[in-house]
This record gives structure tokens, C-alpha cells and sequence, in this order.
């Protein structure tokens, strides 16, 4: 589509919205009284409404690429724009009374946002200077968001995300230079007739270095060990923010990526055996943990595993994408219900704290049963259908091995899952401490809400896979 | 009018998950949807007309993720019909006997009414994945009614008993996706599957999709060697939990074979058939000799299962061996298969909810620890006699018409087969035992002061047994629904 600059602009208009009120969020933070913060709380839930306001309504004019290819605007990137606005105002709404009144509320809800922003830009790159933009703005946040908390645990899990993050930056930054070196362009849709005459070796050594800095993103395989550490150290809106949220655009950056090359055979095989990887180290190590955060932060890195196996595929398989794009909905969606009952119960650090839920919330105990079953992949919950999605995707694109692969994983977690859910129907021990009952009702609401959601988007999986 | 009868149980369900519904209005619900269930399939079965070859009676069919070509399409026909009448009836026998639980019956009674949808659901899927939705909520479902109204170690029974059928599950996913992806049109509807044969052509993809449905099939129904999940599921699970496990949740397995593995991968079948049949047959000795050895009366009767589902697994083993026979004995072998589901899920349905009074009694299931109960508790020795014959085949009965069906077809295709007639002798022979250790003598143990049966204790078993008397008694009242099918079955595992 052939628009002016002004147009242009204006398509970028969710993003812009995003940015604009993570500016207005950090000043008003700054001027208001500590008493007044609950205004920057609705300011930053009005900003992301917003923002999925005009990206539900700029739906109209896809597909199209603004500012010369560099960013484009089409299904992937709606798709992203609407998962990570959304799940980001179902966290904030959700959290709502956890951080009231913490010293750095405002600053929490900025950082959110810049890093949302940065999300969806990543998703949205067609270019890689944008794409290398977009990781800094989507990850310099998180250094923040994690150190915030001011714990011991806290400010190591801060270091170690940004010493990896510096490190899969500076790979990232060195693959884009080398392939902007052989192919003489960033833009992705230039690749195929440029990169075709480039000396192959360089070109993949170039597109690996890329791959290998977006899997700091995505919390996967060979740069996820910040990933548990985060979970378990930061607050519980931050924990699940960044583990729900920044890896969202990260598999889409990667599928453009491997999508865009001449000749993707290399890139993609690369980034099936991170998936396998991936997939079987966080299953494995969700295994023993006691803590329900660290738990749930390495079946993250498992979920990461599913979801770079449809990435696997990009080339070879017309389901990869629909896939990819359906199940990062789902797994954004099932994720959230699944934290949100940790942010509802603060004093429950442990497993086993987790004892007669059943009978004291059922409600919220059966959220988290269709949260945990959803993260397995059982029908119909929204996952089932982006798991089936993406083993029919690798399949058909000559991959069977990582379809058996995905369905040994998936026997492997649902033991730890399990392991959650069965203390929630023993009896509870006498009435403990009256610290551990504490009961956030937003977040126990936000629970239940996420895992209404993610059962009715699984029901109405036709819906959803007849506009992607 | 199917998708009433899958789903009313569903809505009921979650009217009782209103914490204020006091417990006696979610028994009566209970029973009173249950009831209504059976009549409406009861009208079905009346207005219901053999569907040509490659269509379903009173289907109902719309888009579900047509991207990946699956839909909500649901059927009957001669193969599915009699296995959805059997789960209405044993769901509304649960529902009776239940009618004086005192444990949470409000939970229970929606989760049952839960299983229900999902059994009858999977019973008429025509659809791949919609198959698998109700073939894994079924595992969940049970799950929670093993984990929360067991009783021993019910949690690790449960958790094992979930383990394990959820990867035979996941295998089974496997193979479907491989039917998927193998289709000329990728699709997960069986009709068109079966009218495709996807794999036709390709011996070794075949054979592994093939090896996979087997797998995950055999585990669920369940046939040595992956039945190790059973015993200790049945043992803990409450009694209505057993009858439901044993009589509708095998038969989901088996039914996979006739609905899915035998049409849709006959080439692969045929090449396989004489694993299966071996499966079968020692999976009947096995469950035979195994059962003889018990001293747990519960357990035991879980291992009349495996016997009797390896029968199932025997018949339509034959039904591959198109070289070694004729058509006709092929049919009568699958026929009795067929029969047997339907047999096996009224008769031993109704062994478990009497063998279940006995833990509510006296708290055991111990042979040793009773004798003599014919004294204190006529009723409960009358039916759990008639029970046990009914269970080693005994003429007049649902289970001889199936046996001798299947025996029939077996021995004329294959004589070896014959090996299997032993299995009918072993169980006599522990049935007989144990009718004598538990009711005859003097009175002792747990016997003593025994509580006979009260009114739904009685009248739920009574009433699955009475129609095994019907149905052995007027075979043709089934096998005129199912005849027609299992003559279509048969052409096309000749295919």
C-alpha cells in the first residue's frame, strides 16, 4: 500500500500510543504525590486500552509495510500487537493492590510498557537495524523490572539476565552486521535476490548469531538461565510480565527471519535442535522444584521449546505460521491464569503450601487446574489446539522427528504440573499462619478470568484461525 | 438431537458447580438427567435406520477449525449406537446407587454427569480430534473421581492411572496427526478418512501410525502388556468409578479399533493382524490366570477385564486375517467383538458397584475375610452370583452370545485360536471359587452383621443384569443394529 508519511504514522499508532504513555506514565510518577498513584495505575490500563483500541481497528488496512519494508504492518504483527497489550492490561489489572504503594509503582508500570513496546516492534521488524532497536528496547527494561525488587535473590537475578542480556546483544548485533555485510541491505524482503549471490557460509553464520540473541528474548536454549531465576526473585506482576510477555514477539522476529532467508534449510534445522533442546532442559528441570514460580519459570522455557518448533518449520510447512501465531495467543493467555493464582496467594512460597486450596478457594484452585491441564496441553483449552497446530506443522514440513519430540516432552510435564495439582485436593493442614491466607482478590479474579479465556479460545479455535 | 444427549449432562454439570445447591436436589438431578439421557437414546435407537455405507444416522456437522480441517461432527451407526445405549444406562445405574452417597454428592454428582458428556461424546465423534478432546477429558475426569473419592492409595493410583493413559493418549495423537498429514486433503474427519485410506500405499508409514493408535488404544482398553495401570486403579477408585472405568472407559479403546484403526489403515491392519490376535490371546490367559491368583475380590474382577477385553482384542484380530478364511466367519468374529463391549460394560459394571458395597460394609475386599454372606445378605448373594455367571459366559446371558461369536470366527479362521478357549475355563473356575469362599459356609469375618443391600444399591446392579438376561437371551434386539456395520467393517478391512 503506497501512503504517505503521515499514513505511515498512523499505522504505527498503537505502538506510538504505547510509547506515549509510558513517557506520560514515568513523568506523572514524578510529580504526583505517593498518595495519588493509584492515577497512574488507570493511566497506564487506559494507554493499553488504547493501544488495542487502535490496533483492532487498524486491523482494516493489513497487510502493508511502512517506512520502506523496514516495518510491517500484517497478520503476525496484529497478532502480537493484541496478545501483548492485552496480556499486559490483564497483568496490570490483575496486580492491582500487589505493588500499591511500593516506592517505585510508577516506575514498574513505565518499565512495563517501554518493554511492551519493544515487544511488539520486534514482532513487527522487517528490517534488522529496527529488529536490533526493538531487542534494547524490549529488554533493557527487564534489567530494571527484575533489580527492582531491592532482595539479595533479587539483585542476583537482575546481574544475571544482564550479563546474559548483554551478551546475546552483542551476538545479535554482531550476526545483523554480518549479514547486512554480504546481502548489502537490512530489509528482510530484499534477502532472497541479495543474499542469493553471498557466500552461504556467512550469510547462516550471520543468521545463527541473530537466532542465537532473539533466544535471550524468548527464554529459550542456549540463553534461558535467567528465566527461573527472574520468576522466583521478582515481584509478581514483573515475574509474570516477563515471562509471559517479551518472548511473544521474539518468536515472530525469529520466524521472519528464517521465513526471509534464500536459502533457510541451515537456519531452520538450527532452530529445531535449540527447540528440542529447549523443550526437553525446561521439562527436566521443572521437575524437582519446590517453589511454584521456579516451576512455572522453567515450564516456560518448555513452552518455548513447542513454540520454536513451529519456528523450525517456517519455510517448509502453509500451518507453521497460523500455529505459531495461535498458540502464542494461547500460551500468553493460559500463562497468565497460571501466575496470577501466585500473585493471588503471596504467602504460598511452596508446593505443598498449596494444600486444601480445593476446599477453602475452589474457584481459584480450579483455575489453576485449567491453567496447569492447559499448560500440558489437554482439550479444549487453548493450548491443546496450538500444540496440535504446531506438531501437524512440523510434521507436514518433513519434521516428524520434532513432532514425536514435542509429544515425549508433553508425557514428561504433565509429572510436574501434576505435582502441583494434586496437594490442591489433600487436606489441608490445620489452619497455618494467618500470613499465608492472604488472598488478593484482583489477582484471584484475574486467575479465574485468564482461565475462562483460555478454555473459550480453545472452543472457538475456528474463529480465531479464519482470520490468520 | 445427539448433541442434546451429549451435552444435557454437561449443562447439568454445571448447574450443580453452584455451591448453594443443596446435596438432595444434586442426587435427584443426578438421577433425573441420567434418566432423561436414556429415554432420549431410546428414541434414537427406535427411529434409528442403518445409514448408507459412508454416512452416519442423525449426524449434525459444523465448522471447527476448518484451517486445520476438523469439525464438530457427530453420528451414530451400528458400530456406535449399542456402546452409547450401554453408557446412558450404566451412567444412570451409577446415578441410582449414588442416591444415598454422603461424600461431597454434589461435586460427584457433576463431575459424573461430566464423564458422561465425554463418554457419549467420543462414542459419536466422527471427527479425529474431537475424538481425542472427550478420549483425554475422559482421562482427566477420572482422574479426579480416583484422586478425590478413592480410598487406599488413591492419589498415587490416580497419578499412575493418569500417567499412563495420558501417554497412550499422546501416542494415539501421534498417529492421528500422521492419518492427518498423510491425506490427500489433510483432514481429521474419519468418514472421509476411511473413504481415503490415507496410508494405502506405504507399508512402513503405515505401519508406524498404525503402531501408534495401537498403542495408545491398548493402553486405554487396556490388553497386556499395558494394563499394569488397571488393578491399582480399580482397587482404589469408589465403586462408581470402577463400574464407569471398566464399563463405558475400556471400551473407549476398543472402540477406537473397529472406529478408527480397521478402516482407516486396513492394508496396515491386515499386515498386523496376527500380533493383535496373539495380543489377544494372551492378554485372555493372562487375565485369567492373574484374576485366579487374587485374593482381592475388586482386583480380581479388574482382571476379568483384561480377559475380557482380550477377547475384543482377539476378534478383531481375526477380522485381518483376510487370506486364512471366509467373510462370514470374519463377520461373526467382529460381530462378537462388538457384542462383548456391550456385554462386558453391563455385566461388570454391575460386578463393581455389588463388589463396592463390601469396602462400605466392612471396609475390605478381602476374600478370606468374609464367608458365608448368603445368610445376612440374600439380595447382595442372589445378584452376585447371577453376576459371576453372567461374567464366565454362562448360556443365557449377553456374554456366551458374544464368546461363542467370537470363538466361532476365530476357530474357523484361525483353529490355534482355540488356545483361548482355556481362558473361559480359568475364569469359570475362579468365579465358582470365589461365589464359595464369599457366600457359602458359615458366616464370619466381615459377614458377620453384614447390611443386605439397600433399594438403589439393588436395583442399579440389578437392573445391568437383567439386560444382559434381555440381550443374551434376545441377541437379535443388538445384533440387527450391529450386523449391518460390522458386514461393512469387514469389507473394508478386506480393502
Amino acid at each position: 500500500m503506497d501512503a504517505g508519511m503521515g499514513m505511515e504514522a498512523l499505522a504505527l499508532l498503537p505502538e506510538i500510543l504505547l510509547l506515549a504513555g509510558a513517557l506520560a506514565v514515568l513523568l506523572a510518577g514524578s510529580l504526583l504525590p505517593r498518595n495519588r498513584l493509584k492515577a497512574v495505575h488507570t493511566l497506564a490500563i487506559v494507554t493499553l486500552f488504547a493501544s488495542l483500541g487502535a490496533a483492532v481497528i487498524g486491523s482494516a488496512g493489513i497487510p502493508m509495510s511502512v517506512f520502506s519494508g523496514t516495518y510491517l504492518v500484517d497478520t503476525p504483527t496484529q497478532v502480537v500487537r493484541i496478545a501483548v497489550v492485552g496480556a499486559t492490561a490483564l497483568i496490570l489489572l490483575a496486580s492491582r493492590g500487589s505493588i500499591a504503594g511500593s516506592a517505585r509503582e510508577s516506575e514498574i508500570y513505565a518499565l512495563v510498557l517501554f518493554s511492551a513496546t519493544g515487544t511488539v516492534t520486534l514482532a513487527g521488524a522487517g528490517d534488522l537495524l529496527v529488529l536490533a532497536v526493538a531487542f534494547l528496547l524490549a529488554s533493557i527494561p527487564l534489567y530494571g523490572l527484575i533489580g527492582v525488587v531491592g532482595t539479595a535473590r533479587g539483585a542476583e537475578a537482575a546481574l544475571k539476565t544482564y550479563l546474559l542480556g548483554a551478551l546475546f546483544g552483542i551476538l545479535l548485533l554482531a550476526g545483523v552486521t554480518l549479514v547486512f555485510a554480504v546481502a548489502g541491505t537490512s530489509v528482510y524482503a530484499e534477502f532472497r535476490t541479495t543474499l542469493g549471490d553471498a557466500p552461504p557460509g556467512v550469510a547462516v553464520v550471520g543468521a545463527v548469531a541473530i537466532l542465537s540473541g532473539l533466544m535471550f528474548k524468548a527464554g529459550a536454549v542456549p540463553a534461558h538461565f535467567w528465566v527461573p531465576d527472574a520468576a522466583q526473585a521478582s515481584s509478581g506482576l514483573v515475574a509474570t510480565f516477563l515471562t509471559t510477555v517479551p518472548k511473544l514477539g521474539a518468536f515472530i522476529a525469529a520466524f521472519r527471519l528464517v521465513d526471509a532467508l534464500p536459502d533457510p534449510a541451515g537456519a531452520a534445522l538450527f532452530v529445531g535442535i535449540l527447540a528440542v533442546i529447549t523443550m526437553t532442559l525446561g521439562n527436566l528441570a521443572a521437575y524437582t522444584q519446590e517453589d511454584p514460580r521456579r516451576l512455572l519459570g522453567w515450564s516456560t522455557v518448555g513452552q518455548a521449546g513447542f513454540l520454536l518448533a513451529a519456528v523450525a518449520v517456517a519455510p517448509t510447512s502453509t500451518l507453521a505460521l497460523p500455529a505459531l501465531l495461535f498458540y502464542v495467543a494461547a500460551y500468553a493467555v493460559t500463562n497468565v491464569a497460571a501466575f496470577a493464582v501466585t500473585v493471588a496467594l503471596p504467602g504460598f512460597r511452596r508446593l505443598d503450601d498449596y494444600r486444601g486450596l480445593a476446599s477453602s478457594r475452589p474457584g481459584l484452585a480450579l483455575a489453576l487446574v485449567v491453567a496447569l491441564l492447559g499448560l500440558v496441553g489437554t482439550p479444549p483449552t487453548a493450548v491443546f489446539i496450538g500444540k496440535l497446530t504446531v506438531v501437524s506443522a512440523t510434521w507436514q514440513g518433513g519434521a516428524a522427528w520434532l513432532a514425536v519430540a514435542i509429544l515425549v516432552n508433553t508425557v514428561i510435564s504433565l509429572y510436574y504440573y501434576l505435582r502441583w495439582i494434586i496437594p490442591l485436593y489433600r487436606r489441608a493442614p490445620d489452619p497455618a499462619e494467618p500470613l499465608a491466607h492472604v488472598v488478593r482478590p484482583a489477582a484471584a479474579n484475574g486467575a479465574m478470568f485468564s482461565a475462562v479465556l483460555s478454555v473459550l479460545l480453545g472452543i472457538a479455535a475456528g474463529l480465531v484461525f479464519a482470520v490468520l | 438431537m445427539l448433541s442434546v444427549i451429549v451435552f444435557l449432562p454437561l449443562v447439568a454439570a454445571l448447574v450443580l458447580m453452584v455451591p448453594t445447591v443443596p446435596d438432595r436436589v444434586a442426587r435427584w438431578t443426578w438421577v433425573a438427567v441420567a434418566t432423561v439421557d436414556v429415554a432420549l437414546v431410546a428414541v434414537v435407537w427406535a427411529n434409528f435406520e442403518q445409514p448408507a455405507e459412508g454416512q452416519l444416522a442423525f449426524s449434525e456437522r459444523f465448522q471447527w477449525i476448518p484451517g486445520v480441517g476438523s469439525s464438530y461432527y457427530i453420528g451414530v451407526d451400528g458400530l456406535s449406537l449399542p456402546l452409547v445405549a450401554m453408557t446412558a444406562v450404566i451412567y444412570l445405574a451409577c446415578a441410582v446407587y449414588s442416591l444415598r452417597a454422603e461424600d461431597r454428592p454434589r461435586i460427584q454428582a457433576a463431575l459424573f454427569l461430566f464423564l458422561q458428556t465425554v463418554s457419549l461424546g467420543l462414542f459419536v465423534a466422527a471427527d479425529l480430534i474431537l475424538f481425542f478432546v472427550f478420549f483425554d477429558l475422559s482421562i482427566v475426569g477420572m482422574y479426579f473421581v480416583i484422586a478425590g473419592w478413592g480410598h487406599g492409595n488413591a492419589a498415587r493410583s490416580a497419578l499412575k492411572f493418569f500417567l499412563y493413559t495420558f501417554l497412550g493418549s499422546l501416542a494415539l495423537l501421534l498417529g492421528f496427526i500422521g492419518l492427518y498429514v498423510s491425506a490427500d486433503t489433510p483432514t481429521f474427519d474419519m468418514v472421509e478418512l476411511t473413504r481415503m485410506m490415507p496410508l494405502q500405499d506405504n507399508p512402513l508409514v503405515g505401519g508406524l501410525v498404525l503402531a501408534a493408535i495401537l498403542v495408545g488404544l491398548a493402553v486405554k482398553t487396556p490388553t497386556f502388556p499395558f494394563h499394569t495401570w488397571l488393578p491399582p486403579a480399580h482397587t482404589d477408585a469408589p465403586a462408581i468409578g470402577s463400574a464407569v472405568l471398566a464399563g463405558v472407559l475400556l471400551k473407549m479403546g476398543t472402540y477406537g479399533f473397529v472406529r478408527i484403526a480397521m478402516p482407516m489403515l486396513p492394508d496396515a491392519w491386515r499386515d498386523w493382524a496376527w500380533v493383535i490376535v496373539i495380543v489377544g490371546i494372551v492378554s485372555v490367559l493372562y487375565g485369567a490366570l492373574v484374576g485366579l491368583g487374587q485374593r482381592n475380590l475388586k482386583r480380581m474382577i479388574a482382571y476379568t477385564s483384561v480377559n475380557h477385553m482380550g477377547y475384543v482384542v482377539l476378534g478383531v484380530g481375526v477380522a485381518g486375517l483376510v487370506a486364512a478364511s471366509s467373510d462370514a466367519a470374519r463377520r461373526v468374529a467382529v460381530a462378537g467383538a462388538e457384542f462383548q463391549m456391550v456385554s462386558h460394560g453391563l455385566i461388570t459394571a454391575a460386578l463393581f458397584l455389588l463388589v463396592g458395597v463390601l469396602r462400605d460394609r466392612a471396609g475390605s475386599y478381602d476374600l478370606d475375610g468374609y464367608g458365608g454372606l448368603a445368610a445376612p445378605a440374600p439380595r447382595f448373594a442372589t445378584l452376585f452370583a447371577i453376576g459371576a455367571f453372567a461374567s464366565l459366559g454362562l448360556p443365557g446371558f449377553s456374554g456366551f452370545i458374544a464368546e461363542f461369536q467370537i470363538f466361532s470366527g476365530a476357530i474357523a479362521t484361525a483353529p490355534i485360536t482355540a488356545v483361548a478357549l482355556l481362558g473361559i475355563l480359568i475364569t469359570a473356575g475362579m468365579f465358582l471359587w470365589a461365589i464359595q469362599r464369599l457366600l457359602a459356609g458359615k458366616t464370619r469375618g466381615g459377614s458377620l452383621g453384614f447390611r443386605d443391600l439397600s433399594r438403589g444399591e439393588f436395583w442399579a446392579p440389578a437392573s445391568l443384569l437383567i439386560l444382559s438376561v434381555v440381550i443374551g437371551v434376545l441377541p437379535r434386539i443388538v445384533l440387527d443394529v450391529v450386523d449391518p456395520a460390522t458386514t461393512v467393517l469387514t469389507e473394508l478391512v478386506g480393502r
